[in-house]
């Protein structure tokens, strides 16, 4: 158990390419934390950064108090579960489990029984003889993670665990890994590009682009209050619709369309609007509504997604399956639930932040 | 391809057959000379069935075949030659996997220039250095020892090439992973790649065995004396006689032992061999 403080921490490819760039990050101990973002980034490099697979070329990475930037991976107290499990394929998953403790010269009974205890824990118990190879995707994916449970580390790291499993498995194996994490309690830190494992995963969000931090903040903070067009955009699916739109004092026009903001207007000219999918709904007859051409419709089940353009500009809402549709159609937001960017800066502009982030704050759960 | 037409299925034995006679035959003849006496076979054409001389021939060639030509006795050749294979085979795998292993996971200085420089030695067949690597060799005053025998002989290009090869399509994570697991280079080589290589070191084994055995043209360069004398450069000798006649039965007596050990080795190694050059194992 340990926290780990990440202190303006910078990757330099040699070659000059620049990877990441001024990382700043607090970890509690026992936190979930989750690095998204697109690929390339930067995440993964921070991660390896973190487990010592890559040379930290800036600032500093504290695991407890200990400055590790140029201590070996495998005294840094780290478990590491990889994207393609790393395996070894010749040994069996009893092996594969005792292979670190093993290289630690720790006594042979105590190796049955954190192996024994792993096994369990992730009922493979009955796969210890077996070599990978004979194993499914899930299964070594649980060796994987047993290979990381068996050390007793200070912290897991995990680089993208689910992206080769089908859709079903990895929703099983997403509440697999909260619920370890929360039994065992282990400061983690877990990579992924996919916005639904980190909402749901995480106890606070990471958003990454370009090597940089967007925004940190618990899933629903983030989701309510994106901290720029970027992150708007990323977290959430449907992604939220961002439009051009001017503000003339309490108004907002997009394209042709003006509706009244009932005093929620930040400032005035041009900005950018953000607006969630579940956010819009069929205007009734007497409100100010946006004209909405219909394109095409995606049916969930649950909601239906129909898609068009108000003006000149792509706008998906989320309506319940019931909704009539035509192909003009007038929609409607209430102005509380409107996000406002700067225009060119793509930053959130302050002084609407919904009800919901403010009822749900973050708090790291430990 | 899963086909069921009989004159594809005709056409295709057809030319196995033809392949395969072409192949056999020689081998074939051989066996079948050596079960001859020396007159049938210097008065007429090799005749193409078994003779009544097999036993005589053998026998004759582990007693006395040698001392005719000068030639140490047909075991202690066959000694020779055994040594040099096996120490040619063990001495390119140990060393060709290490600079492998090296090319691939260390970062050092000019290590895309020490890769092409092995490389680029597969380009130039063994005969075109062999003046030079003779002239290094005997001012070393190593003609006539086996450090002479087998040193030049004992780096591959070939295999270090293979196995670099091998070595890269094993995953980058699993290095990592072990270097997680706290184990060092040399642990991660000895537990984890060199049991991965497996399948490629026997096949390599058998590759580089029968190079080795075959060995012809350096033995006898390096060695002028006869107790250094390997197998190829014996039966050389053999048929090489100044006055009287080839004794062919024997020669090809000798042969047909000769043909022996490498047979042996791939049989023996047959399952692993075939595995390793058509299944990466991951």
């Amino acid at each position: 158990m340990a926290s780990i403080d990440v202190e303006s921490v910078g990757k330099i490819y040699t070659g000059g390419v620049r990877a990441v760039t001024d990382i700043r990050l607090n970890i509690a101990d026992g936190e979930f934390i989750v690095l998204v973002g697109p690929s390339g980034c930067g995440k993964s490099t921070l991660l390896r950064m973190i487990a010592g697979l890559e040379t930290i070329s800036e600032g500093e990475v504290k695991i407890g108090s200990r400055v590790v930037n140029n201590v070996e991976p495998a005294d840094r107290d780290i478990a590491m579960v990889f994207q393609n499990y790393a395996l070894y394929p010749h040994m069996t998953v009893y092996n594969n489990l005792a292979y670190g403790l093993k290289n630690r010269g720790t006594p042979k009974s105590e190796i049955d029984a954190r192996v024994a205890e792993a096994a369990r824990m992730l009922e493979i118990t009955q796969y210890l003889d077996r070599k990978p190879r004979a194993l499914s995707g899930g299964q070594r994916q649980r060796v994987a993670m047993g290979r990381a449970i068996v050390r007793k580390p200070a912290a897991f790291l995990f680089d993208e665990p689910l992206s080769n499993l089908d859709a079903k498995l990895r929703v099983s194996m997403r509440g697999e890994i909260k619920r370890l994490q929360r039994r065992l309690g282990t400061t983690s830190i877990y990579v992924t590009h996919d916005q639904l494992e980190a909402m749901t995963l995480a106890d606070r969000l990471v958003v990454l682009n370009g090597g940089q931090i967007e925004q940190i903040g618990a899933p629903l903070e983030v989701y309510h209050a994106p901290a720029s067009t970027f992150v708007a955009s990323f977290i959430g699916s449907p992604a939220m619709n961002l439009v051009k739109g001017e503000l003339h004092g309490d108004r907002l026009a997009i394209g042709p369309a003006v509706i009244g903001l009932k005093g929620f207007a930040p400032t005035s000219g041009a900005v950018t609007v953000g607006v969630r999918a579940e956010d819009l709904r069929v205007a009734r007859a007497d409100e100010e509504a946006l004209p909405f051409r219909l394109e095409y419709t995606e049916e969930l089940g649950s909601q239906r997604l129909i898609h068009g353009a108000v003006g000149d500009q792509q706008v998906t809402a989320a309506v319940s399956p019931e909704t009539e549709l035509a192909s003009e159609m007038r929609i409607a937001v209430d102005a509380r639930r409107l996000h406002f960017f700067a225009a060119d800066t793509g930053k959130r502009l302050p002084g609407n932040v919904p009800a919901e982030a403010k009822l749900a704050p973050a708090e790291p759960v430990v | 391809m899963v086909e069921n037409r009989p004159f594809l299925t005709f056409l295709t034995h057809l030319f196995l057959i033809c392949g395969f006679v072409v192949v056999a035959l020689p081998v074939y003849v051989a066996i079948v000379a050596s079960t001859h006496d020396a007159q049938t076979l210097m008065s007429s054409a090799v005749p193409l069935l078994p003779g009544s001389h097999f036993l005589e021939n053998y026998t004759q060639i582990f007693t006395n075949v040698s001392a005719a030509n000068g030639l140490p006795s047909y075991p202690l050749m066959a000694a020779n030659s055994l040594i040099m294979a096996v120490v040619i085979t063990v001495g390119k795998i140990a060393i060709s996997i290490l600079s492998a292993f090296a090319i691939v996971y260390f970062r050092f200085p000019f290590r895309l220039l020490a890769f092409w420089i092995i490389f680029i030695t597969l380009m130039l067949p063994v005969e075109v250095r062999i003046m030079p690597t003779y002239k290094i060799v005997a001012d070393l005053g190593m003609l006539n020892s086996w450090a002479g025998l087998v040193i030049p002989l004992v780096a591959s290009a070939t295999a270090t090439f293979l196995f670099r090869q091998f070595f890269m399509t094993v995953p980058e994570e699993m290095m990592e992973a072990a270097r997680v697991d706290g184990a060092g280079p040399m642990k991660f080589f000895r537990d984890i790649l060199l049991p991965l290589s497996r399948t490629n070191i026997a096949a390599l084994c058998v590759i580089l065995f029968i190079y080795g055995w075959v060995q012809y043209l350096w033995p006898m360069l390096v060695t002028t004396d006869p107790s250094y004398y390997t197998l190829m450069m014996g039966m050389k000798r053999m048929v090489a006689v100044q006055d009287g006649e080839i004794r062919w039965n024997l020669v090809m007596a000798a042969s047909v032992l000769a043909m022996l050990p490498p047979i042996v080795i791939v049989i023996f190694m047959q399952r692993l061999f075939i595995r390793g050059l058509t299944e990466t194992e991951k």
